[in-house]
């Protein structure tokens, strides 16, 4: 049990790559946070340089009180789950276990409790003789958690463990991970790809683009007021759509929209803000040509295109609507729905 | 493994297509094996002017001579000494070469040379550097006060040849090992440096281990080579000696057929060997593909 403090990290490899820059986060103890960003956005980096496994460059790293940039990953106290598991293949089950309480000279009776516990924790107790070959990706991943659990280390570091078990299983092992982790109360650092993933783990969540922290903060504050267009672009699906705001100014009235800032010229909208209601009070209006609908069972997703504007605009309705595509729709919005950004820096106004 | 099947629609041509290695098969193999073999039932008196079947005698002589049976303990000795050594430094060179990242092509290159030199030149490369009266290693040897000399002392003579073995075989075994290496996941030292073992500990817990099916086929291969492929590096070293100390099997079959002229025993000595072989064979194939340690 620990809390993670960044302070400026940065990383900067040989020939002058730089990978990770001013990354400042406090995890407080038994916090869950989760890394999450398109590949090559230096979240594994990130997550590697906390472990250990990569040397950090710039800034410092402390877990609990202790500053860590120096300390080799067994000194650091946390443990790794790894994308591919990483199980020693010519270990049983229990032996993958008890593999780092054994190097940290731990007494056998010891061992094989803690072992017995997180297997039974893990429901992988009848497999502890077997061979990581002989189990299913799901097994597999136990085995990897439970890897993690059994030393009781004051961290856990997460590196896209569901990425490669199928969705349904993913779906599973997310309420598993995140049951498993608020009832250990360990501080936990998750990376993932996945913007899903991401919103559901997280007590807070952090978004990377190109090496730098976009936004931190508790996944609906996220969702609900994204601090730049690439956090609106990401986190949400299908994504935010992005209109000038100068073609709502051509729609409305010249009062509809002054309460956007001036800076505003670009206004996000959430696909599940647009309605097929009849604008009302306080509404904007927006008619748009149906290009694709696509029914998803529970909702649907209207691909439009809106004229003079290039980019597809996509609406998501809690139903199946009955209209054909090619004919024309209008859609409602609310005024305070609209997210306004400034297209040149890419952050939110007000 | 789900073969395809494939059909001729003429009836020949299979057959045609096989001959060239069926042909090579029988004149360089079958052939002169059962020639061997029937050599071995065989005894000619000096002169070779009658030639009389004995059958097992000369079998049965083979395991009642002294030195022959030394001859089996030299072998041992020295294929396991070659086996050892060459697999050992191969393992080293191959650990230390894959911890490089940008020079590691052109180190690999430069160790894969060896490979290349032909036994009989190893054993010349080796006899120069060895040679009691000109070579460097005895003269850097007396420094540290040790008397080097093959011709006369079985163990420097036995040294010398596991050296000149080993040396090219270092080569072959480098190429294997880091490919091994190589297929390793890094993510399985990565956990295990996090699960607290040290990088000696990580090296025999995990990495050895997964290596196991490639030490074993190479431990096989360089056993078979050290006992058949070496006859260069035997000849152009020490010639068996001094005493019998070198005078490993295949050696010892070329000097009592080709130099005595005993072609009855050198045959019978020969289908011990091919026995040999097809017992190493057998065990390389039974093993590689089931004895896999994960």
């Amino acid at each position: 049990m620990a809390s993670i403090t960044m302070d400026n990290l940065g990383k900067v490899y040989t020939g002058n790559v730089r990978a990770v820059s001013d990354v400042n986060i406090d995890i407080a103890d038994g916090e869950m946070i989760v890394l999450v960003g398109p590949s090559g956005c230096g979240k594994s980096t990130l997550l590697r340089m906390v472990a250990g496994l990569e040397t950090i460059t710039e800034g410092t790293l402390k877990i609990g009180d202790r500053v860590v940039n120096q300390l080799e990953p067994a000194d650091r106290d946390i443990a790794m789950v790894f994308q591919n598991y990483a199980l020693y293949p010519h270990m049983t089950v229990f032996n993958n276990l008890a593999y780092g309480l054994k190097n940290r000279g731990f007494k056998k009776d010891e061992i094989d409790r803690r072992v017995r516990e997180a297997a039974t924790m893990l429901e992988i107790g009848k497999f502890l003789d077997r061979k990581p070959r002989q189990l299913s990706g799901g097994q597999r991943q136990r085995v990897a958690m439970g890897r993690a659990l059994v030393r009781e280390p004051a961290a856990f570091l997460f590196d896209e463990p569901l990425s490669n078990l199928d969705a349904k299983l993913r779906v599973q092992m997310r309420v598993e991970i995140r049951q498993l982790q608020k009832r250990l109360g360990t501080t936990s650092l998750y990376v993932t790809h996945d913007q899903l993933e991401a919103l559901t783990m997280a007590d807070r969540l952090v978004v990377l683009n190109g090496g730098r922290i976009e936004q931190i903060g508790t996944p609906m504050e996220v969702y609900l007021r994204p601090a730049t267009t690439f956090v609106a672009g990401f986190i949400g699906s299908p994504a935010m759509n992005m209109l000038p705001t100068a073609y709502l100014r051509g729609l409305v009235a010249a009062d509809a929209l002054a309460h956007m800032p001036v800076a505003a010229d670009l206004v996000g909208l959430r696909p599940e803000d647009l309605s097929l209601a009849p604008a009302g009070e306080g509404e904007i209006a927006l008619t748009g040509q149906l290009m694709l609908l696509e029914p998803a069972g529970a909702e649907s997703h209207l691909h439009l295109t809106f004229e003079g504007i290039k980019d597809t605009i996509v609406a998501r309705l809690p139903h199946v609507p009955d209209v054909q595509e090619g004919s024309h729709l209008t859609f409602s919005i609310r005024r305070d729905k609209l997210h306004p950004f400034d297209q040149a820096t890419g952050k939110r106004v007000a | 493994m789900q073969t395809k099947r494939m059909t001729f629609s003429n009836n020949w041509l299979p057959y045609a297509l096989l001959a060239p290695q069926v042909i090579v098969t029988l004149i360089f193999f079958i052939w002169p094996a059962s020639q061997a073999l029937y050599q071995s039932f065989l005894r000619q008196d000096i002169f070779g002017l009658r030639t009389t079947f004995v059958w097992f005698d000369n079998f049965n002589r083979l395991f009642a001579d002294p030195l022959y049976l030394n001859s089996l303990k030299v072998t041992f000795w020295f294929s396991v000494g070659t086996t050892v050594l060459s697999m050992s430094v191969a393992l080293l060179f191959a650990v230390m070469v894959n911890r490089m990242i940008r020079s590691r092509d052109s180190y690999t290159t430069f160790l894969v040379w060896p490979y290349a030199v032909a036994p009989a030149i190893a054993g010349v490369l080796w006899w120069f550097i060895f040679n009691p009266s000109i070579g460097i290693m005895p003269y850097m040897l007396k420094g540290f006060g040790y008397d080097w000399n093959h011709r006369s002392s079985s163990t420097d003579a036995m040294t010398l040849v596991i050296i000149a073995a080993a040396w090219k075989q270092i080569s072959y075994n480098f190429l294997f090992f880091l490919a091994g290496l190589q297929s390793i996941p890094q993510s399985l030292i990565e956990a295990a440096a996090i699960d607290g073992a040290s990088r000696f500990k990580r090296f025999w817990t995990i990495v050895f281990p997964l290596l196991s099916p490639i030490t074993f086929f190479l431990m096989v291969v360089n056993v078979v080579y050290a006992m058949f492929d070496t006859f260069g590096v035997i000849h152009a070293t020490t010639e068996g000696g001094p005493a019998q100390a070198t005078n490993i099997l295949v050696y010892k079959v070329y000097r009592d057929g080709f130099v005595n002229l005993n072609l009855g025993s050198s045959a019978a000595q020969s289908v011990i060997l091919m026995g040999i072989v097809i017992v190493l064979t057998v065990i390389q194939f039974r093993y590689i593909e089931r004895r896999v340690n994960y």
